[in-house]
């Protein structure tokens, strides 16, 4: 909510801003402190007034109150540092994307500020010039669910731009709620990876002593120098402790708990790596190794495709619709990969105009499998092809990538049925 | 306006008895360790967006947490594994409630705020805290006293173990709302200080939703005199303790005033920490200290304080700058200790060991100097503290945060903290506050305590004396509930105010007997178990760790009836039947004693005294 009218007037009077000294009386109360912003939850006729002893108060101006100026907040400039050059050192990307991964407090308003340029990053993390030579840039600064296919573009771009360059790998900081996504994006526009490209989130934002940001981003560091895997990759927390890392395949990662710092986990494969507070790594599954290749960006993607979570008594002709705009769709159905039986009826139709149609499970864990039971069986007559053990999200990743580089429904389907980058495997272990 | 010998303020913490501030967790401290955690706190960027490198590293060295995050007490929240949830309801309404008693003005809108602790008390690394109320004020024995502040914030974590750089704490504790009432610097004797926080607990206690028992309320006193500094004692948590630091820290100070009167008259001037080796002097010496500190490798490390002698402890005691330059060494080395010149030769410290260590220091005469046996880093460590401590006494009393010791004294732990950063936490939604919710907590304001008083009076019949003193030790609810459920108001008075202190100064461990137990004492009491007499005597027992019913058997207090009783009273009488005969009805006085010793805790008083007289009647008549 926003300034009352009378609030919102008497700021302007007084010309206060944020960070000002502001004197306040309604009727006998006076009370004077700092301007700090207006909480989105507050009243309409408050304001929040910084006191000395670094308490907030709400102070509601009624009607007769006044407000006045004591003395302009000083502006206080930020130092420009120039980056910490750590010699001979391998030369690592960081390309900032949002969120509040790396971010700093201004405790005079207490307004969390993003840092936006590469030197406000790495002077926040100063321990990263002792494991690598750090090339940061902001390439953009947005929350992660207003991510887009344009941006997954771009980045790609900045990914194998830097790659070529020489660089040790990528790491990329990312707002935690669709990273998978992107993880899985960046996986399939690029391919003969000469390094690692490593995406690195913060369940607990920079501004906080407790935050999980800085020990994900020196691992991450880290991983880059001392492994010699060179594919996409996710870091997080691998527990709730500050002391375990696990490294997750790009496709096959899924941010599983609202909050928690061991969020991220790897579906239906274990992490690809562990690694521990010190650095060490323990490799837990084969990878793709460095190399000297150079990298190929293919950054097609085909963005009408849409991904459909099935319930039961979902409307027919509310599907046919939602179908009927897209080029491409990916259902997680129930078990083994199954929809109502009518909604069969309006997948035949669809697949029958030439619409592909991927079929994966809500259940997430598992291999669908459409032999077993009618309904799987009818799907598969209908034309649907079986989503092997991906997750549906990455199944909408690689569809859109698919259609945009492929020609005919043939390859299409070939393609979807392909392990290309980790996303499929035949077996899984007991 | 006469000068104050002494300055005081008090700021009470309160548990309430309510849910978790930011979750539904339950508000215990539990035995189960539960899951277990490790972290790190990282100092957060300045207002400039900058680390600094020194204190990351340190920072980085030295700090690793482990957390012990036991079920049904601690959930995600506590574990910083999520957000905290909107502030308790209930917590917000006591605190409103504890303000309009103080009739403090309650802020429009209370925003909680994130103060920066990165010591691993809090999982986040802050404590979330608001300021709810200020400009309140209370009346104790006619003085009017301010309340600055009234606060709500979240308990920290328990502190169990520190060992080397891993600090062990369990979550129970976390997030348990406290209540933060800070008064104005307005006390200025022990006992008043006493009063205005017996005062306050007791309307803490009128909301009826406050924790109890040891640890639920902490306190911490500023105490300063005149030309002397601002020093916060804290975390006090024996409220009859609270004159005695208060005292003792007054005279401390008066002691350092008089160390620098001392000081400045002789002209001394700071000292520079010049550590010489004095091991090959020491390596015979028959200090246990100094010997075992050798054993392990570790050196004698001596510095002199030209000038300092005499101050560091004179010989009445009265000065004792010494003791102040220890208890840096011990909390800013880790050394055990240091030695210094005016309380030497002694601890198996020879004269001659005394003058070689002169010598070997260059120093003249009797002058002054400190030593300290143990590992060399710490050793000088330890010696650089104590003579910064040492240079520090020629300004006078410095100012510092000190923890209450158990005999009273204290020590020092840190120097005041500098302003706190805070910065606003905005995952908890800012609470408005309508001049219509206050006035609905004002009209449902709960009984003062100078209304318990009055009703206690004259609903139970007890003394007005009794009933304030009842009030003020917080014995309120156990007391009616005694009377209430066991008619016994006369009994429970007594007890509570005199017969606990009694057995107290016999040596009862009477922190032992809360409420459960005096209940149960109450009950069995009621149950015609014992007869009141012996209820010290079974208070006693169950100090000492035995049910009631154990301390009844041990006692051998099983309650005789009327024939037994009649038939043992028969045989003193008649055991001092010539006494009787002559004495006649005048008998009954001096043969009470007698009958009690046989009869004590198994009839009362007034049966016993029935029965003599009935007993010597009979004698009587049966001689005319």
């Amino acid at each position: 909510m926003s300034y009352s009218r009378r609030v919102a007037d008497l700021l302007r009077a007084a010309g206060a801003e944020e960070g000002d000294n502001v004197r306040v009386s309604v009727g006998v109360i006076e009370r004077s402190g700092v301007l700090m912003p207006h909480h989105e939850f507050s009243d309409p006729d408050v304001v929040v007034l910084k006191q000395r002893s670094g308490y907030n108060i709400g102070v509601r101006l009624t009607e007769g109150a006044t407000l006045t100026m004591a003395s302009k907040g000083a502006k206080r400039d930020r130092e420009v540092k120039s980056p910490i050059i750590a010699e001979g050192k391998k030369r690592v990307a960081v390309l900032g994307t949002g969120g509040t991964i790396a971010s700093y407090v201004d405790y005079r308003t207490g307004a969390v500020h993003p840092a936006l340029s590469a030197t406000d990053l790495v002077s926040a993390v100063p321990e990263m010039a002792e494991v690598c030579q750090v090339d940061a840039k902001v390439i953009f600064s947005i929350f992660s669910e207003n991510m887009r296919v344009e941006y997954w573009q771009r980045l790609a771009e900045e990914v194998a731009d830097r790659l070529s360059r020489g660089d040790e790998g990528v790491i990329v900081p990312h707002g935690t709620d669709t990273m998978g996504y992107t993880s899985a994006a960046l996986s399939f526009m690029l391919d003969d990876l000469p390094g690692p490209v490593v995406l690195v989130g913060a369940q607990r934002s920079s501004d906080r002593p407790s935050s999980d940001a800085y020990t994900n981003l020196i691992s991450a560091a880290r991983f880059c120098v001392g492994s010699d895997a060179a594919e996409v990759f996710v870091l997080m927390h691998g527990s709730m402790s500050d002391d375990t890392f696990a490294v997750h395949r790009g496709t096959r990662v899924r941010k599983m708990h609202t909050s928690r710092r061991d969020a991220f986990q790897s579906i239906n494969e274990g992490p690809v790596a562990r690694m521990d507070q010190l650095g060490r790594i323990e490799a837990l599954s084969p990878y793709r190794v460095k190399s000297s290749s150079k990298v190929r960006l293919r950054k097609g993607m085909e963005e009408k495709v849409c991904l459909v979570h099935f319930y039961p008594g979902m409307s027919p002709s509310a599907l046919e619709s939602f179908l009927a705009q897209h080029q491409g769709a990916v259902i997680a159905g129930t078990g083994l990969g199954h929809v109502s039986r009518e909604l069969v009826e309006v997948v035949r139709k669809q697949a029958k105009k030439g619409l592909p149609v991927v079929m994966t499970s809500q259940c997430l864990s598992g291999r669908v499998n459409l032999n077993v039971y009618d309904t799987g069986r009818d799907l598969l007559n209908a034309g649907v092809i079986p989503g092997e053990d991906m997750l549906p999200e990455t199944a909408l990743v690689k569809l859109m990538w698919v259609l945009a580089n492929t020609k005919g429904p043939e390859q299409t389907r070939s393609l979807m049925l392909t392990n290309m980058k980790g996303e499929i495997s035949e077996r899984r272990e007991a | 306006m006469t000068a104050h010998q002494l300055t005081c303020g008090i700021e009470i913490h309160q548990q309430l008895d309510t849910k978790k501030l930011f979750c539904s967790c339950a508000t215990e401290l539990v035995e189960d360790p539960g899951v277990e955690l490790h972290r790190r706190l990282r100092p957060t960027q300045s207002e400039l967006g900058e680390v600094d490198r020194a204190a990351l590293a340190q920072a980085e060295r030295r700090m690793r947490f482990r957390y012990l995050a036991p079920r049904r007490v601690t959930c995600l929240v506590e574990a910083d594994e999520e957000p905290p949830h909107d502030a308790d309801a209930q917590a917000i309404e006591v605190t409103l409630t504890f303000s309009a008693l103080l009739h403090a003005k309650v802020v429009d809108e209370v925003h909680f705020m994130r103060k920066i602790v990165i010591d691993g008390s809090n999982t986040t690394g802050f404590q979330r805290t608001a300021l709810v109320a200020v400009d309140g004020a209370l009346e104790v024995d006619g003085r009017r006293i301010t309340i600055q502040s009234i606060c709500l914030e979240e308990d920290a974590a328990r502190k169990m173990e520190a060992k080397g750089q891993e600090v062990t704490y369990k979550l129970d504790r976390l997030g348990i709302p406290l209540i933060e009432v800070a008064t104005g610097p307005d006390m200025h004797t022990p006992e008043e200080v006493k009063e205005v926080a017996a005062r306050l607990g007791s309307l803490l206690r009128a909301t009826k939703k406050v924790k109890r028992g040891l640890g639920t309320v902490r306190e911490d006193l500023n105490i300063s005199i005149p030309g002397g500094a601002r020093v916060e004692v804290k975390g006090v948590q024996e409220l009859r303790m609270l004159p005695e630091y208060v005292q003792r820290e007054v005279d401390r100070q008066r002691s350092l005033l008089l160390v620098q009167e001392r000081l400045r008259s002789k002209m001394v001037s700071p000292v520079r920490t010049d550590a010489v080796d004095l091991t090959a002097i020491m390596k015979d010496c028959r200090s246990k200290v100094i010997a075992s500190a050798l054993s392990k490798g570790g050196k004698v490390l001596g510095a002199p304080l030209p000038g300092f002698e005499g101050v560091m402890k004179s010989p009445d005691g009265h000065l004792r700058l010494g003791a102040e330059m220890a208890q840096r060494a011990r909390m800013r080395a880790g050394v055990m200790g240091i030695f210094h010149s005016d309380e030497l030769p002694g601890y198996g410290i020879s004269p001659e060991e005394v003058a070689a260590m002169r010598g070997a220091m260059s120093i003249e005469g009797e002058g002054a100097f400190a030593i300290c046996a143990d590992e060399a880093g710490k050793a000088e460590a330890a010696l650089r503290a104590a003579v910064e401590r040492a240079n520090m006494a020629l300004e006078g009393v410095p100012e510092e945060t000190r923890d209450p010791l158990p005999d009273g004294s204290t020590a020092y732990s840190r120097p005041l903290p500098g302003a706190s950063r805070m910065y606003p936490e905005t995952d908890v939604k800012p609470i408005t506050i309508t001049e219509r919710r206050m006035e609905e907590v004002r009209s449902r304001l709960p009984e003062l305590p100078e209304e318990k008083v009055d009703r206690f009076v004259t609903k139970y019949g007890i003394h007005e004396q009794q009933a304030r003193q009842i009030v003020r030790d917080g014995y309120e609810d156990l007391f009616e509930e005694v009377a209430i459920k066991y008619d016994l108001a006369a009994v429970a008075a007594r007890t509570l105010l005199s017969t606990l202190p009694e057995i107290q100064k016999e040596g009862a461990d009477v922190a032992k007997l809360d409420d459960a137990p005096l209940l149960k004492a109450f009950a069995a009491l009621h149950d015609g178990r014992f007869a009141k007499e012996a209820l010290p005597l079974v208070l006693k027992r169950m100090s000492e760790g035995r049910t009631v019913d154990e301390a009844v058997s041990d006692l051998g207090l099983q309650r005789l009836d009327g024939e037994e009783a009649e038939a043992i009273v028969a045989e003193v009488v008649r055991e001092r039947q010539a006494f009787v005969k002559e004495k006649g009805m005048g008998a009954v006085g001096p043969l009470m004693g007698p009958v009690m010793e046989r009869l004590r805790g198994k009839v009362d008083g007034k049966m016993a005294s029935e029965l003599l007289k009935k007993e010597i009647a009979k004698v009587v008549q049966g001689s005319r």
